[in-house]
């Protein structure tokens, strides 16, 4: 296999675990739940993405790609799906949104 | 004794079991036991699993050339059929606790040996202290 | 390398079983436990053990974890529960004297990989060589020839196993009754337009997954106990999505009974069908013609009575522990806003 393509598999192995550990991190260091499940539901989804596809640049044209792509097909419907229920739950429950927080020459913040 | 670092599997599947023995013995709520016991069930799985394996080999699958080196399918065997076996008395663990929540209307053991006994404990003469119908 | 993610997966099996231990909330416990299931299941992978992986995952991180959620949704009003906390230092004294213990006694085991541990050379070596000439040639999944073929008595008793654990859970929770009982807000996750979207297209590949494991099983990990579970999981993600109406006209109580019983009648009858032909219980040699035909045979139908009743078990276990409940609450606004399903 060409050089051009085990690198650009190794790079996208990497980029994906690096997103994931973003991820972790994001995790446990954001304040409340809304903004640690925004964290999770973009990251997550793309890390596992860049991995499979780096696993996949390995494999070459064989069954193990089409498997690979199966699943990565299977986590990007199902992990936006699962943030979704998740924010949904919480609203449900009318766990309260961060306090709206005013700019210091008292504007209101955009968020 | 010798303590080779080879073993050091065998030293953190034991702490395993150990982690899911004390939720066993230590917690009171039914599911936090049941939970518990899953682990410990899964750490032992591991520890045969791990008996199996033969450094360089691959899974016991069998290929066209002859001298692979393959690792031990028989502890896989037993402990794929034990971790069904494992579900299924989870399973039915589960159904009693919930039985047991409809009865007395509550999981944790302590309160659910105060309602079967009064106040004083599982050691009082007078046993059981109401004649309830569960469910 | 290898050891290296060894080293790495036990530790994070370590700190997420301490995690168990410490964590009070039980749905987050639960959670975790999932996460567990999952990390053994890599572990599996990392150890050449794939179908145990495959199970465990599964079984572990699938089916565990739905009945352990199942259970707290019937047995809380709506909040996680929060048990006291009690340290034990009797328990924690029992727990470190037994480890020591353990730990002594694996000082004389062979090291990890050791290819002349005793246990490589008695049976594995023959089931390793013998497969292709004793049972068939076309099944290179030795796990599979050894589970159903050279120790299918085994299988057999756990395939009862597992219908016993069925029976017992339907006479708890009150039978094929509660199966078909009237489930008042159901569907609930139907009405919500993301998740129905998402969830339709993958009720029958999943089904279709779960049959590809099944008959895959010879050659590669897979077989009826993975198929099984794979399936009911189908099955469970289609009651949910449909929502309970249609989810009753087809796993009516008496269906899911009937089918739970019909894998280990296959089972049993192909055991039976070995006597009958002048030779031993579970003796597939002589189901055909020829002998390598035969265990073929026997092989694809024993996996497919496994496959039937561990579907049909966990589906009615999933649906027995969610007719015990009363709906809670909020559960009656999950649609608002939606529309109708």
């Amino acid at each position: 296999m060409s050089v051009w393509l085990e690198a650009l598999s190794w790079l996208s192995m990497l980029a994906g675990s690096l997103v994931l550990l973003v991820t972790g991190l994001g995790v446990l260091t954001l304040p409340e739940y809304y903004s640690r499940l925004h964290a999770t539901s973009i990251t997550d989804t793309l890390g596992a993405a860049l991995v499979l596809f780096g696993l996949a640049v390995q494999a070459g044209w064989s069954l193990a790609t089409a498997k690979l792509v199966m699943v990565m097909l299977f986590l990007m419907i199902t992990g936006p799906a699962a943030s979704h229920a998740l924010v949904k739950t919480a609203a449900l429950h009318d766990l309260s949104l961060p306090p709206r927080r005013r700019q210091e020459d008292g504007d209101a913040g955009a968020d | 004794m010798t303590l080779d670092p080879g073993l050091y599997n065998y030293w953190i599947v034991i702490l395993l079991m150990m982690t899911g023995l004390y939720t066993v013995i230590s917690r009171g709520n039914l599911v936090k036991k049941v939970i518990g016991l899953n682990v410990f069930q899964v750490s032992v799985i591991m520890f045969y699993v791990s008996m199996g394996k033969v450094e360089g080999g691959m899974a016991p699958i069998l290929v066209e050339e002859a001298e692979a080196v393959y690792s031990n399918p028989l502890p896989s065997v037993l402990m794929l059929t034990a971790i069904v076996v494992g579900v299924a008395t989870t399973a039915v663990a589960l159904a009693l606790a919930v039985r047991i929540h409809e009865a007395y209307g509550t999981l944790e053991e302590d309160e659910i040996l105060e309602k079967e006994y009064g106040a004083a404990g599982p050691g009082a003469a007078d046993g059981p202290v109401d004649d309830h119908e569960p469910g | 390398m290898l050891a290296l993610i060894d080293v790495v997966l036990l530790a994070f099996l370590a700190v997420t079983a301490v995690a168990i231990v410490r964590l009070r909330d039980l749905f987050a416990a639960v959670m975790v436990t999932g996460i567990f299931s999952l990390l053994s299941a890599g572990l599996f992978t990392v150890m050449d053990a794939v179908d145990v992986a495959f199970t465990e995952a599964s079984v572990g991180a699938g089916i565990s974890t739905i009945l352990m959620l199942a259970t707290l949704a019937v047995t809380q009003d709506v909040e996680k529960k929060r048990w006291r906390r009690r340290f034990s230092p009797l328990a924690l004294g029992v727990v470190v004297v037994t480890g020591a213990a353990l730990v002594y006694g694996t000082s004389d085991m062979p090291r990890y990989g050791d290819p002349d541990a005793p246990i490589h050379h008695y049976l594995a070596p023959h089931f390793l060589e013998h497969t292709p000439d004793e049972i068939n040639e076309h099944i290179p999944n030795v796990v599979t020839a050894v589970l159903a073929s050279y120790r299918g008595y085994d299988t057999f008793g756990e395939t009862t196993v597992i219908f016993t654990a069925a029976v017992m859970v339907l006479m708890l929770l009150g039978g094929a009754a509660t199966i078909d009982r009237r489930r008042p807000g159901g569907g609930r996750m139907g009405a919500n337009v993301v998740l129905r979207a998402s969830a339709k297209p993958l009720v029958p590949l999943i089904l279709l997954f779960a049959l590809y494991v099944q008959f895959h099983g010879d050659f590669g990990p897979g077989g009826g106990f993975q198929a099984g579970v794979i399936f009911a999981a189908g099955l469970v993600l289609y009651a949910l999505v449909y929502g309970p109406d249609r989810a009753q006209a087809i796993f009516t109580g008496r269906r899911l009974e009937a089918l739970v019983a019909l894998g280990v009648l296959i089972y049993g009858g192909a055991g039976v069908a070995g006597i009958v032909l002048g030779g031993e219980f579970l003796d597939y040699d002589l189901l055909a013609a020829d002998p390598q035909d035969g265990q073929h045979r026997g092989i694809f139908l024993v996996e497919l009575g496994v496959g039937i009743t561990v579907a049909a078990v966990m589906t009615t276990l999933f649906l027995l522990f969610t007719g015990r409940g009363q709906p809670a609450p909020w559960e009656d606004r999950v649609g608002e806003s939606e529309g109708t399903p």
